[in-house]
């Protein structure tokens, strides 16, 4: 059987995780190749690095961290954040990433899911979606959440697979952040509707709603931030109890 | 010396950074010269079938590849290529390994295979040494090999399919060894020790 996997992601500013972690035994918190080296021993399956960073080094140092991380560990890793060009994601596979999320640059710019699809397959394309409740559907937004660009999530989901992306990670901006669970109803709609891998995103607060998201929202594999940087849910335990719910799992 | 096969198509800086870090002696490279002085042969990919093999034939690695007698070990998209044929783009592989690879079904469930999936069934070869079943490995791909005679290792979704094949010196892994944590190390340190012999 397939497992479910969990996903940590980490927020990534100037080469540092952004949000602070609590991580006992670490000489240093905010060294994202520490993190994922931490992550991948306590049974993560993949990792999602997002870069926020908004200068002109953005790049640079985006790719020499690439690289670290890609030396030290032996877990497949997706970044993410900003990337606009083909030769941006060149760039970064060249490093040693698994695989890009594209995001607000494929709403503007759809061509570049067909182009970097072909370029370098659909395995490595993970398409980002933010949607938001906006009378009684869910439409796209853009910018953090601020921008509704009037597309409507099902629709722009199947785009991106026609498109060629291999991966839907779905962020539910009504429950990023919130702790109350995932929206399982659109996850499970997308899940439903197209036929590539979909990770569930936003609204992570315990290991029942991870559960939800795969049981109830179809869900290929559940992505968090804080519950494990601060650890209130370990990944162990996690998988424990979703194996005890009937989910597949990897535990090593 | 281990050469890593360079075609532009491949997972180059994985199967690299796998490598050092299990400390391997290898090289990044389509020469003949040095492919010629290699003690092995790994042979990475991912992508397109069609335009690894149209790298391929561009690197003039054709022959070579179907003719060595080196231990060659095919990575995902690299074990893919060991077969007679695609059906994605309807191309023709090496032909080391008989048979065609046929593409996962969309309406039985989402392609492609992605994530961590254990064995179905082992058998005895070297490169498997140490490994369990249920150990779990780094698979993203949708087509995929049938189960043959070469078949030492397979895996399940939706149907039994080839996870590692082996046939004289050639060998493939359908997974990614360089990104599925210490059991993937496993079956890369047995491909050295099979060099090393």
């Amino acid at each position: 059987m397939l497992s479910t996997r969990i996903i940590p992601c980490l927020d990534i500013k100037n080469g540092r995780t952004v949000k602070g972690v609590n991580f006992e035994g670490l000489r240093d918190a905010g060294d994202p190749v520490e993190l994922a080296r931490r992550y991948s021993a306590e049974g993560a399956d993949e990792l999602v690095f997002l870069d926020i960073t908004a200068t002109n080094e953005r790049r640079k140092t985006l790719i020499e961290l690439v690289r670290a991380i890609a030396r030290e560990i032996s877990i497949p890793f997706t970044v993410g954040g900003g990337i606009t060009s083909v030769d941006e994601i060149a760039d970064l596979l060249h490093a040693g990433a698994d695989k890009v999320s594209l995001n607000s640059s494929i709403v503007r710019d759809p061509d570049l899911i067909t182009r970097a699809a072909a370029r370098f397959g659909s395995q490595c394309i993970v398409a980002a979606l933010d949607a938001k409740r906006t009378n009684g559907s869910w439409n796209i937004f853009v910018k953090a959440g601020t921008e509704d660009t009037g597309l409507d999530t099902l629709d722009w989901a199947l785009e991106v697979y026609r498109r060629g992306a291999g991966e839907i990670l779905l962020t539910s901006m009504d429950k990023d952040g919130t702790k109350s669970g995932f929206d399982n109803d659109l996850l499970s709609r997308v899940s439903a509707l197209v036929p590539i891998p979909l990770v569930a995103s936003g609204g992570a607060g315990t290991i029942s709603h991870c559960i939800d998201a795969v049981q109830l929202g179809k869900a290929d594999a559940v992505l968090a931030a804080s519950i494990f940087h601060f650890r209130e849910i370990e990944i162990h335990d996690l998988k424990v109890q979703m194996q005890q719910s009937g989910i597949p799992v990897r535990l090593s | 010396m281990i050469a890593i096969i360079d075609y532009k198509a491949g997972n180059l800086m994985s199967v690299s950074n796998a490598l050092l870090r299990i400390g391997a002696d290898f090289q990044v490279t389509w020469k003949r010269e040095v492919l010629d002085r290699a003690d092995a042969v790994i042979f990475p990919g991912v992508g397109h079938a069609e335009s690894a093999m149209q790298a391929l034939e561009e690197r003039d690695l054709v022959s070579w590849l179907q003719h060595t007698t080196k231990p060659v070990l095919g990575i995902c998209l690299g074990m893919q290529l060991l077969y007679e044929s695609s059906a994605e783009g309807d191309t023709r592989g090496l032909g080391v390994l008989p048979g065609r690879l046929e593409r996962f079904d969309e309406s039985r469930g989402k392609v492609p295979h992605l994530g961590w999936n254990a064995f179905s069934e082992l058998r005895d070869h070297p490169l498997l040494d140490g490994l369990r079943a249920e150990q779990q490995m780094y698979y993203v791909h949708s087509y995929y090999a049938p189960v043959t005679g070469d078949t030492v290792a397979s895996c399940d979704y939706q149907l039994p399919f080839t996870a590692v094949a082996a046939r004289g010196n050639f060998m493939g892994a359908q997974f990614h060894p360089e990104k599925s944590g210490e059991n993937g190390e496993v079956l890369l340190r047995n491909f050295l020790k099979m060099v090393r012999g």
